[in-house]
């Protein structure tokens, strides 16, 4: 499983067209240890969370899909940490409880959202695919593979129409790359240069198909060429490689040169949802991501080096639990909706 | 010989138009493929060609002679070829300066022929208006005679003008001034930032619309006509009108969604299709479908004003019949409140859209009989106004619903659900669906006839639940 461990030199991906400007090739981020520990946090609070909603999974605690962020941590931290929270627009599609850790949403109301308890951040009307906060300026958790794109770029044109200074991060996966609606917009974010970060998160499998299975041109960064984006393939399972990605995307974005996409090679550990015993590859091939490119281990050996014991990332692990434990509580004891709440928030308006 | 030049047709239900400009003179040349003139309606502009070769010998329509009628003779041409002719040689050797007299004898040119179709009749009962004043209007208001194209544009040129958030895209809407006109000048006064030119893509510009209104703008997302919105109905659907109860309340989508809906003329299966009842089926969703010009602007405006997500049909037989809309600064009217637009006390027949033209010569028919029919406009598809439909249904005790539509899981089908349901004590006699045949729409005129509601079928079956 060497091609996730090991995307082919993310840093050197031949320009599209070189007589087109280029964003700059993007550099690992340069992190100070504040900035370290407090990313590989957020990796591990989502780590830890999604290990817990497994667990209330199998409880029959949560219901439905539930799609696990395992092993991709490091994506959603990464980048996110490149914007500036609460006035830049995220929106992702139904594998999105990680992207909304990363954006510091409380985990209490996600966990009650799983477990569809009124006190879920959709009043327990969503479920795990559909989930936002309008005030972190997270738009969803959208269930259609593909729609975030269309959405997104929707999200980009209100930035620029009021003159906002924002941008919006779009993530969608390596199945939804081969959405049509991904190319129309694609095609309009270019055309009227939008600012919005593209973000394909290829995981290596649309559910159980895996991209060489499915896509004509694998290298999905390559696929804004005939639009005039730009694209960069980047190692989506180091956090700091992705936080220079991002920097670079959201500088040239927020410098009016319209979309980039961002193609993040990373790996799912679980299966596409709950429900896929994934035979579709081997255990082996899990086990060697898991032991040489897991994005949490690869940050605890950059802490150590930086100087940080043992002790204290110890510390920190029981701190996550902690709240992690307290999200489950807080969700298990939660009451169900009202009956009432059946009939609410249908329309807005009384007619 | 002098061939007589008429003035042409440049749609099937086209009656009159502009003679906008003469791009010829007598005494001119023309071959085959030479622009003789500019002939514009409300909605389209158009070139008029030479057909045949010759000299024009007279102008009979001055230019910028306003409704002239198809058919009028609008110039003469004295002949070199006769037909075609393209083989024939294209410079015609110049005849005198002055063109011979016209009283010689013409060779007329073959009418532009009126096929009577099922649309045409469609159109040619949409003159009909109201015969009760509506009840939000203030009594003594002066009433403008209008296009439903122009009151669309009215209603929401105002609210542009009111609201910085509000935004008009879709294909052909800005440079083009609208594939049906009916966006014409909002581009010069609005400018390109709010009035925007799409490439031709449904699927990601309805997706585009409904993220910048979760963002917080307010979009008006044309469809060239809603035949095309299939493209995009999962926006419509999953993502405008699901996202506000999917988030527990906090994420609303004030969009609307609007254009052309139902059939057309002669246009056939892929392109006339009515999918008010699709869309009325949609929890989340608000469907309006308006017949005349005073609705089409006060329900537009309710609509750009909610916060909910609006699928707003239009009907474009209707685009250009002018109606009479109220003179007010600030006309809106309210979403879901049906309308009696001719009151009786025989039978109710139930319609919306183009539907309320026929149900309206329906009940002039019925009235010559002796039968008074009371005719309710739903205006509003979801929510539907029952408490209207079924005040009239114990009024009259009978009732037909018609519809421009398929009749299987349609609107009439749901009236004739409430009337059983909430007004079954008060029904004498069985509901009624009048609504097109179950079929693709055909394009042979005859067959098209025999598809589309009709006003026969609709007095046919107001008598039969009368028992007459």
């Amino acid at each position: 499983m060497a091609r996730a461990a090991k995307p082919k030199a993310p840093a050197s991906a031949p320009p599209a067209t070189p007589n087109r400007e280029r964003p700059p090739e993007p550099q690992r981020y340069q992190a100070s240890k504040d900035e370290l520990l407090e990313m590989y946090r957020q990796m591990l609070l989502i780590r830890r969370f999604e290990e817990k909603a497994g667990q209330l999974y199998g409880l029959g605690l949560i219901g439905g899909f539930c799609h696990l962020y395992i092993g991709q941590e490091a994506v959603a931290v990464g980048l996110q940490s490149a914007l500036k929270g609460g006035h830049d627009s995220v929106i992702t599609g139904y594998r999105d409880h990680g992207h909304m850790l990363a954006y510091g949403i409380n985990p209490n109301v996600i966990m009650a959202e799983l477990t569809g308890r009124e006190a879920g951040i959709s009043r327990g009307k969503g479920g795990s695919m559909h989930m936002f906060s309008v005030d972190h300026r997270f738009y969803g958790g959208h269930g259609i593979v593909g729609a975030q794109v269309s959405l997104g770029t929707g999200l980009a044109f209100k930035h620029k129409y009021a003159d906002d200074g924002g941008l919006c991060m779009a993530y969608f996966g390596d199945g939804a790359a081969n959405q049509g609606q991904v190319y129309e917009s694609f095609n309009m974010a270019e055309l009227w240069k939008l600012p919005i970060i593209f973000v394909i998160e290829n995981n290596q499998y649309a559910m159980g198909t895996s991209i060489n299975r499915a896509s004509a041109e694998d290298q999905l960064y390559r696929r804004g060429e005939s639009f005039r984006i730009p694209g960069i393939q980047v190692d989506g399972m180091d956090v700091l490689a992705c936080r220079g990605a991002g920097e670079t995307a959201a500088e040239w974005v927020r410098a009016g040169k319209g979309p980039i996409i961002l193609e993040m090679k990373t790996y799912r550990y679980r299966g596409h949802s709950m429900s896929d015993p994934a035979k579709y590859r081997s255990r082996e091939e899990v086990q060697a991501v898991r032991e040489k490119s897991d994005p949490i281990d690869h940050a605890a050996r950059e802490l150590e080096k930086m100087g940080v014991g043992e002790a204290e990332l110890k510390e920190i692990d029981k701190d996550i639990r902690r709240i992690v434990n307290e999200s489950a509580d807080f969700a298990e004891t939660s009451p169900e909706p009202a009956l009432d709440e059946l009939y609410t928030d249908v329309l807005v308006e009384t007619y | 010989m002098a061939i007589e030049l008429k003035m042409p047709a440049l749609s099937p239900t086209m009656e009159e138009g502009t003679l906008a400009k003469w791009l010829v003179k007598p005494g001119d040349t023309v071959k085959s493929g030479d622009i003789l003139a500019e002939i514009e309606t409300d909605k389209a502009t158009m070139e008029f060609e030479a057909v045949d070769e010759g000299t024009v010998a007279e102008i009979l329509v001055a230019e910028g002679t306003d409704g002239v009628k198809v058919g009028t003779v609008i110039a003469t041409l004295t002949g070199e070829g006769e037909g075609e002719g393209e083989s024939a040689p294209s410079a015609s050797p110049p005849k005198s300066e002055k063109a011979e007299p016209a009283e010689q004898k013409t060779e007329p040119t073959p009418e532009p022929k009126k096929v009577e179709t099922g649309a045409r009749k469609l159109f040619e009962a949409a003159t009909h208006d109201a015969t009760v004043a509506e009840a939000e209007v203030p009594a003594g208001t002066e009433m403008v005679r209008t296009t439903v194209r122009e009151a669309l544009r009215d209603g929401m040129a105002e609210e542009m003008r009111k609201d910085e958030r509000i935004f008009v895209m879709g294909e052909e809407v800005a440079e083009y001034q609208g594939a049906y006109k009916v966006t014409q000048g909002l581009l010069d006064e609005f400018g390109p930032k709010r009035v925007i030119d799409t490439p031709i893509t449904e699927y990601g510009f309805a997706g585009v619309g409904t993220g910048a209104a979760m963002g917080g703008l307010r979009p008006i997302v044309e469809f060239m006509t809603f035949n095309f919105a299939m493209q995009a109905i999962d926006h419509i659907i999953n993502s405008a009108a699901k996202t506000n109860y999917m988030s527990g309340g906090q994420m609303r989508c004030p969009i609307v969604f609007r254009g052309p809906n139902g059939a057309a003329s002669r246009v056939a299966a892929q392109h006339s299709q009515n999918f008010a009842p699709w869309y009325a089926s949609v929890p989340g969703l608000v469907v309006i479908s308006p017949y005349d010009a005073a609705d089409a602007k006060g329900l537009l405006k309710a609509a750009i004003r909610s916060e909910d997500p609006v699928v707003f049909l239009e009907n474009e037989l209707l685009y250009g019949r002018s109606f009479d809309v109220p003179k007010l600064d600030d006309f809106v009217l309210p979403i879901g409140k049906a309308r009696i637009m001719k009151p009786g006390k025989d039978v109710t027949l139930v319609s919306y859209s183009i539907g309320v033209g026929v149900a309206l010569e329906a009940a002039e028919q019925l009235a010559g009989e002796g039968i008074d029919a009371e005719v309710v406009d739903l205006r509003t598809l979801r929510p539907l106004d029952t408490e209207t439909v079924l005040k009239s249904l114990a009024k009259t005790n009978r009732m037909v619903v018609v519809e421009e539509g398929w009749p299987i899981c349609s609107i009439s089908s749901e009236i004739a659900a409430v009337a059983m349901e909430q007004g079954f004590d008060d029904l004498d006699a069985p509901v009624l669906r009048v609504t097109n045949r179950d079929v693709p729409l055909p394009y042979a005129a005859n067959l098209e006839k025999a598809a589309l509601v009709d006003t026969a079928r609709v007095v046919e079956a107001a008598k039969k639940v009368c028992y007459r």
